[in-house]
């Protein structure tokens, strides 16, 4: 492993001081980093560890009925907070449907948000790859590429965000606080990350020395509570991304669809948010025919990047699926087999 | 390394039968405590830690590394290159014996494949090494890489797997199909597939002066010695090699590979002990894998559902310098009675590295096919795929005509029929739906593997403490051979297992030949079978020689060997325990050594394989495609049954290895660069435990006297075969979509809804 500098700052200026150096970079569980360090992908010169930081790890109800997250909650703790399952089911559905329960009892909120791709060339360093290498190339456009984006891609580069949890917060129009060198701010999650353009190597919006301190989720995401789901569709039950996932929400009214929100995941270098099929959905009865009409909408820009074309019919059903399973409502307890096409399977013992 | 101290067994053993018992894995505690002492767990003072730098192409030639770079890193002591290397006593790429492979230790700048060692860094600290190996920053001249099943012209290698006959013939394949009331002609692919062991390979190996003292996980001792001692030009007598416990090998380590061989030698150059231990994805090119395969089927049958011919032809690769060729075809010999049976096989020369001995190798890889296409023509001929394969029943080995030593393969099909409750399902795919509206699919395979025999030596002794040993230099793999082959020697000592010393895993006992092809517990088994039959005659004759023993004049054959006594056949009630008769022998104890080996008359006679059945259920999102395993029953006939409990977790191992086959595992390889895309373990998909549904072992009584001395026919890769066809057979049951490339993948299920 590139020897490198630990510094491990005991408050937020600190931090933001150390990280703003060249080759600084944050270290939070390291599910993701140390990995990408140990296999050469990343080589910082610094790492500025911020998970000893007090008062990150709060998950705090705020006076204006908001929630807010601190960037260092843990991925299980957060969704095992009884209140937040609650409150925000498809959120918790999420967090339990990725990765492994040992990472998600390790990684913090700010580390997934901030994951990289997971595209095989991004990892593999004798590939060419703009994201990891800006200018070089990109393998992945003529190689393996079935799991790659059929949204927002350019020609630069077809990766995916990987998150889970982010699809779910992203359609629940949740907030990220950031401080950096210019002080405190806030951006709507949908802005963190970039689409790729010329620039894939600039995957988000921060700045060098930008730390996420908080996510924060608006008083109306409690409102879709009872109509909300994640539905992940990968290649095997648990312990794998999603090929393409999607987090529905719907606010019933009189039998009507008084809001909907729907994102999707594994398509694109976001989470992809799709408001055209929430428009198409406002005001109609939650009905088969309207929820395929919103997966039309969803997916009317997309088109394959590779061997991947399926994922675009796969990604309309999903929608189907998951604003159906939405209109039936929140199940009371998160199933055995979170987000997954056999969460009603009976038996189901393992996640 | 310590002392085993294994645990006892449990005290309500039946004295002198603890063959049958359901004992705990006896090295469990040791395991569970972190106890056991792997090959990389061990540090000898001075040592230092060597790391491979590995090829990024997979065809070219190295033009540059920066060995100076690496060098002025802190930490790094050595850096050996092919201008840097100990000298070796034989050429590496000389093969002098068909179990002696091609290996990759710095002998030029070549490179064959991705992952090929090119150098490896030597350094105080295994973090110091690592970044030494990455400031090499090699350079490379690249030559276009040969990718895939059609990467080139293909031929027909001379053999497959170890000497099978490349091609095999019953009768007149095209007139059966000419004849044939109904046919099938269809094509099925397996993806390249990696062992991936826990346990990755790794040695410790440490120069004392002239001698060699080696730790490294190894499924042949003695094999491995005797390539070390080749290459290195050392007497047998010279190495000690330790392998006490292995973390999983499945194959990849039953013959030494390129990786320890440079630990051996980086220890050399650097004068001081060494550690090598692969990283996950240097295990995806020098230690084998399964190679890919496309395999095509034809088959007719007549108007009553009898075959009239079964052609199975395997295409697969090896690499460019090397040959183990996938025997896929060779899945059609035992199983199913044609009038007509040709296997053939050919292949292409790919840039990877050398395809090996897979858990099943051939078996595996063709039964997958040859029950999906015995699955389609069931369906052709409109008969229940269990009926089907009833009717076409093979009561003498089809292709030798030879009658089996036993075959309880028919109970199997009953028993696990049986308890799936087969008879309900419905002919027609797409038929059945759980509660949740998933589509719901029953299938089913046989499952086959052939009982072989090696070679093997043990050495036992009875002490005038009462106490037994039993020496031999057997592998522990995870399969519990701790335990079974324990069990096997106290019976044969008369003993029980508390009072008998077990000391298996280290090059200085008696060699036990491999940990393979399923046979090491018939194979060493037969070893003490014989060791310990050899030791109680000789104490047998000290006790019925002497005037003053109660056994005088009793005979060899007139004793029985129990609880520590030997009593006479003919009258039970006179006897003397061991301690009496050496006492009285004045003598403080005998030993006496055996052979295991495989009896050449009786394989002349007989067809000798393991049989079973498996029955799965699938689930299948009819919209999304996603597939789940929602049941599984095996029933498997494999002779005697040493010891039930282990025995189950083997075929429980296996019935995951075939779901995982059906389903789960590929090595995606880029098709241009040739480079292992998915080579780690969260990328590399094999099932997790929500993808492992309840499991249900049956083991079928089988009694087979011709086999060997006990009975025995192994269990370690027969539950992988039948076991992917099942779940294969199931996914168009439940679908009516039959996929034919392995693993099923969820796109292939979308064009239906
Ligand atoms: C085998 C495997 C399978 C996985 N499967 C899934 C899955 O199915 N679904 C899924 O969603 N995820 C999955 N993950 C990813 C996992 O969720 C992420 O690794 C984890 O969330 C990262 O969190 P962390 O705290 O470990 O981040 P780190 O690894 O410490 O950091 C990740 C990145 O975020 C930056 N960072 C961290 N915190 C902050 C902060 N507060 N402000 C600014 N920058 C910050 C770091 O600099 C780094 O670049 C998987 C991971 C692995 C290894
Ligand atoms: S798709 Fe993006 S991340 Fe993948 S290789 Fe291309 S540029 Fe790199």
């Amino acid at each position: 492993m590139k020897q490198f500098e630990y510094v491990r700052p005991a408050t937020v200026a600190e931090a933001i001081a150390a990280a703003a150096q060249p080759g600084a970079t944050y270290l939070a569980a390291g599910t993701n980093l140390l990995d990408l360090m140990k296999g050469n992908v990343s080589r910082p010169d610094r790492l500025v560890d911020v998970t000893h930081l007090d008062g990150l790890d709060q998950i705090e109800r705020l006076a204006d009925g908001s929630l807010r997250i601190g960037a260092l909650v843990g991925n299980a703790d957060l969704a095992h907070d009884a209140e937040f399952a609650k409150a925000y089911p498809a959120v918790a559905e999420a967090l339990l449907a990725g990765a492994s329960a040992q990472l998600r009892n390790a990684a913090t909120v700010g580390g997934n948000l901030l994951q990289r791709t997971r595209c095989a060339y991004f990892y593999d360093t004798a590939s060419r790859c703009n994201k990891r290498e800006a200018g070089s190339g990109c393998d992945a456009r003529d190689g393996e590429n079935r799991t790659h984006a059929v949204l927002g891609w350019s020609d630069s580069c077809i990766a995916t965000h990987p998150s889970d949890f982010c699809v779910p917060l992203v359609a629940l129009d949740a907030v990220v606080e950031i401080e950096g060198r210019g002080g405190r701010r806030e951006i709507a999650l949908d802005e963190l990350h970039r689409l790729p353009g010329n620039t894939p190597e600039r995957e988000s919006v921060l700045a060098p020395g930008d730390l996420i301190v908080a996510v924060r989720l608006p008083a109306a995401a409690r409102g879709f509570a009872a109509h909300a789901r994640y539905l992940k569709v990968r290649e095997r039950t648990s312990y794998a991304f999603a090929i393409v996932s999607a987090a529905a929400a719907l606010r019933i009214e009189n039998g009507k669809i008084a809001e909907a929100r729907l994102a999707l995941g594994g398509v694109a270098a976001k989470p992809w948010r799709a408001r055209a099929a929430e428009d198409v959905l406002k005001g109609v009865a939650p009905t088969a025919d309207a929820f395929q009409e919103a997966a039309w909408r969803a997916l009317a820009d997309a088109k394959p990047s590779g061997d991947n074309a399926y994922k675009i019919e796969l990604a309309r059903r999903i929608v189907v699926r998951a604003l159906t399973l939405a209109a039936a409502g929140t199940p009371a307890r998160i199933p055995a087999l979170p987000a997954s096409p056999f969460a009603s399977t009976s038996g189901a013992i393992h996640a | 390394m310590p002392e085993l101290n294994l645990t006892s067994a449990p005290a309500h053993l039946r004295h002198g039968s603890s063959i049958g018992q359901p004992l705990t894995r006896r090295d469990g505690v040791l395991k569970v405590k972190g106890q056991a002492t792997y090959a990389a767990d061990n540090h000898p003072p001075g040592m230092l830690f060597a790391v491979i730098a590995a090829s990024s192409i997979a065809h070219g030639r190295v033009t540059s590394l920066d060995v100076a770079a690496a060098k002025r890193h802190p930490g790094v002591v050595e850096v050996m290159t092919p201008d840097h290397k100990p000298q070796l006593a034989i050429d590496p790429e000389i093969k002098t014996n068909p179990f002696v492979f091609r290996m990759e230790v710095l002998q030029s700048n070549e490179v064959r494949y991705a992952n090929q060692p090119i150098a490896v860094v030597i350094a105080e600290t295994l973090e110091a090494a690592t970044e030494g190996a990455v400031l090499l920053a090699p350079r490379y001249e690249t030559l276009p890489a040969l990718v895939g099943l059609d990467a080139g012209k293909s031929y027909v290698p001379p053999v497959v797997g170890v000497g099978n006959p490349t091609e095999n013939h019953l009768g007149d394949v095209d007139a059966g199909l000419a004849a044939a009331d109904k046919k099938i002609d269809a094509i099925y692919e397996t993806p390249a597939q990696y062992h991936n062991a826990m346990e990755p390979h790794a040695i410790v190996a440490h120069w004392d002066g002239d001698r060699l003292q080696i730790d490294m996980p190894t499924q042949g001792l003695m094999l491995s010695l005797a390539r070390v001692a080749e290459l290195f030009g050392i007497a047998h007598d010279k190495i000690h090699i330790r392998s006490p416990f292995l973390g999983g090998g499945f194959g990849s380590k039953g013959l030494m590979a390129g990786p320890p061989a440079l630990g051996i030698m980086a220890a050399k150059l650097v004068g001081r002990p060494v550690k090598l231990v692969l990283r996950r994805e240097q295990m995806y090119g020098p230690v084998g894998h399964r190679a890919p395969t496309r395999q095509r089927l034809r088959i007719g049958a007549d108007v009553e559902g009898r075959l009239t011919a079964l052609d199975h032809h395997a295409r697969t690769v090896s690499s460019t310098f090397d040959d183990f060729y996938e025997p896929a075809a060779d899945a059609s010999h035992t199983l199913y009675a044609a009038p007509a049976i040709r296997t053939s096989h050919d292949a292409v020369r790919v840039n990877t590295g050398t395809p090996l001995f897979m858990r099943a190798p051939g078996e595996a890889t063709g039964s997958i096919a040859l029950e999906s296409a015995i699955d389609e023509m069931a369906w052709t001929c409109g008969m229940d795929p269990l009926a089907f394969r009833l009717k076409n029943y093979a009561e003498v080995e089809p292709i030798t005509g030879k009658p089996f030593s036993s075959k309880a393969l028919r109970a199997c099909y009953d028993q696990g029929a049986a308890r799936f409750g087969w008879a309900k399902r419905s002919l027609q795919p797409r038929q059945m739906r759980d509660d949740a509206g998933l589509l719901v699919g029953w299938g089913m395979g046989t499952a086959t593997f052939p009982a072989l025999m090696f070679q093997a030596q043990a050495r036992a002794v009875i002490r005038r403490d009462g106490s037994g040993a039993m020496e031999i230099g057997a592998h522990d793999m995870g399969q519990g051979a701790w335990t079974a082959l324990a069990q096997i020697a106290a019976d044969e000592l008369g003993l029980d297992i508390e009072r008998v010393e077990f000391k298996a895993g280290s090059s200085d006992l008696p060699d036990a030949g491999i940990a393979g092809g399923s046979a090491h517990t018939a194979t060493a088994g037969a070893a003490i079978h014989s060791a310990g039959a050899a030791v109680i005659a000789k104490l047998a004759d000290l006790a019925t020689g002497d005037e003053r023993s109660p056994l005088f004049g009793a005979g060899n054959t007139g004793v029985i060997a129990r609880d520590g006594r030997l009593i006479r056949r003919d009258d039970e009630s006179r006897g003397e325990s061991y301690t009496e008769i050496l006492a009285r022998a004045g003598v403080a104890e005998v030993e006496a050594r055996g052979t295991g080996a495989p009896n050449p008359a009786a394989m002349e006679e007989y067809a000798m394989h393991a049989h079973g059945a498996v029955f799965a259920e699938v689930k299948v999102d009819p919209e999304l495609g996603q597939i789940r395993v929602t049941r599984m029953v095996g029933a498997f006939a494999a002779g005697r049954i040493v010891n039930p409990h282990l025995v189950k977790s083997q075929l429980f191992g296996g019935m995951i290895w075939g779901l995982s086959f059906a389903l789960h595992e590929e090595a995606i390889t880029d098709r241009r660069s040739g480079r292992i895309m998915n080579a780690n373990l969260g990328e590399y998909h094999i099932p997790v435990n929500a993808d492992v549904p309840p499991l249900d072992v049956i083991t079928v009584e089988e009694h087979d006297p011709h086999v060997n001395a006990l009975g025995i026919k192994g269990v370690g890769e027969i539950g992988i075969t039948g076991s992917a066809g099942a779940v294969a057979n199931a996914v168009w049951h439940a679908t009516g979509v039959r996929v034919r490339r392995f693993p099923i993948r969820i796109e292939e299920l979308l064009t239906q809804r």
